[in-house]
């Protein structure tokens, strides 16, 4: 399936193709540690066993202090 | 996932279990209040100032210790905020913008204090200046000058406490650089009441997001609608911390509860560490340059501001 992600870190917008089931999963492609993480959909949380959607639109929010 | 508590759609899953999004910004703001009393990080006639920089973690203590201070009916008048302004150009701008909305919206006071004004730089100008003759990465003088700003201004503006927005991550990133580098003198100042104690110059500082991680911090922001634009320091990648960060962040995802067994473990051994280290009475002096607390005949952040004398 194809989703639309926005990386609040890369101040980007992108389009991904995905073929798993899960938040988790999705992090795991991206190779993204899910401790550095929030996802959100439509500002609503969602937890790493979350499923995606096709055409979903998730942002990708940094927990990391910046300095 | 569905909340423990009430089974509605959770938001995140801790150790313990899952929980939603009113469960979480209880267990938050529960976990902090119960580590200000445990530690006793906060008295009843002290006045605080929090070291705030406008980036969650700072918004995050300076929102929770207004509200401690109202649930405790301590007068709202000790408290006040105190920012650094270090001259880091594309960062410390934004970050001071949602710092100042955020104090008017919660009619905070809000002091300011500028590396500029006291050294005679900002950080961008002064530490390449700095670094030819010392080697100094950004992050080194910029630690010191801070530290010592912080300490200087809460003092001279009558706080005998300083509230840092420093959280589980930093406390474990801390602990982790003093292991590998030996710093056992230095680990010492560490723990939730941190810094050197019991010394007429130094406020204490206290560290109430001690026990909450990152992404807890992150979360409850989030959930609050509290405005922070994201914005990253161009230097921290620069640093040993930065790589620290990355290493305990691998074994986090890997091992769940890692860092608050670094943390854990670090509290057990903190009271035999502050035993053998070196009195701050008998070791402490002032500083000939500007009266400031020292090590040595010169402080740390006189003898960067020579250098950079010096060199402008
Ligand atoms: S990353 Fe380094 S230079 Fe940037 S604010 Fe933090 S300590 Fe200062
Ligand atoms: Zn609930
Ligand atoms: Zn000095």
């Amino acid at each position: 399936m194809e989703i639309t992600i926005f990386n609040e870190r890369k101040k980007s917008t992108e389009k991904v193709h995905f073929s798993g089931t899960t938040i988790q999963e999705l992090l795991h492609q991206l190779k993204i540690n899910a401790e550095t993480v929030l996802v959100t959909r439509n500002n609503e949380v969602l937890t790493e066993e979350e499923i995606v959607q096709e055409k979903d639109t998730l942002e990708i929010l940094s927990v990391i202090s910046g300095g | 996932m569905n909340c423990e508590k009430c089974g509605k759609k959770a938001v995140i899953v801790l150790q313990h279990g899952s929980l939603c999004k009113h469960h979480f910004i209880d267990h938050f703001e529960s976990k902090v209040f119960k580590t200000i009393n445990r530690f006793q990080l906060i008295g009843r006639n002290e006045k605080i100032c929090v070291a705030a920089s406008g980036g969650k973690d700072s918004l995050t203590v300076l929102y929770l210790t207004k509200k401690y201070l109202q649930e405790n009916n301590i007068p709202l008048q000790n408290l006040f905020a105190l920012v650094v302004d270090e001259g880091i150009q594309n960062y410390r701008e934004h970050t001071i913008v949602d710092l100042e909305r955020f104090c008017k919206d919660h009619a905070i006071i809000l002091q300011k204090v500028k590396t500029e004004d006291e050294f005679g730089a900002t950080l961008d100008k002064a530490y390449p200046l700095i670094n030819k003759d010392e080697h100094k990465k950004p992050c080194n003088v910029c630690g010191v000058w801070r530290r010592y700003l912080l300490n200087k201004y809460a003092r001279k503006y009558g706080a005998e406490t300083l509230v840092t927005g420093h959280n589980l991550d930093d406390e474990a990133q801390a602990i982790m650089m003093n292991i590998f580098k030996a710093n056992t003198k230095i680990a010492a100042r560490l723990g939730p009441k941190s810094g050197i104690q019991e010394h007429d110059l130094f406020v204490q500082r206290v560290k109430p997001l001690y026990l909450c991680s990152d992404k807890e911090v992150r979360l409850y922001t989030l959930l609050k609608g509290f405005t922070i634009q994201f914005a990253e320091c161009p230097y921290s990648s620069a640093g040993y911390r930065h790589q620290i960060q990355e290493m305990l962040n691998d074994f986090e995802e890997k091992y769940t509860g890692t860092k608050q067994g670094i943390v854990n473990s670090f509290l057990a051994l903190l009271p035999a560490l502050k035993e053998t280290a070196p009195k701050a009475v008998e070791t402490i002096k002032q500083c000939s340059l500007c009266q400031e607390p020292a090590e040595h005949d010169v402080c740390n952040a006189c003898s960067m501001k020579e250098i950079l004398k010096n060199a402008l």
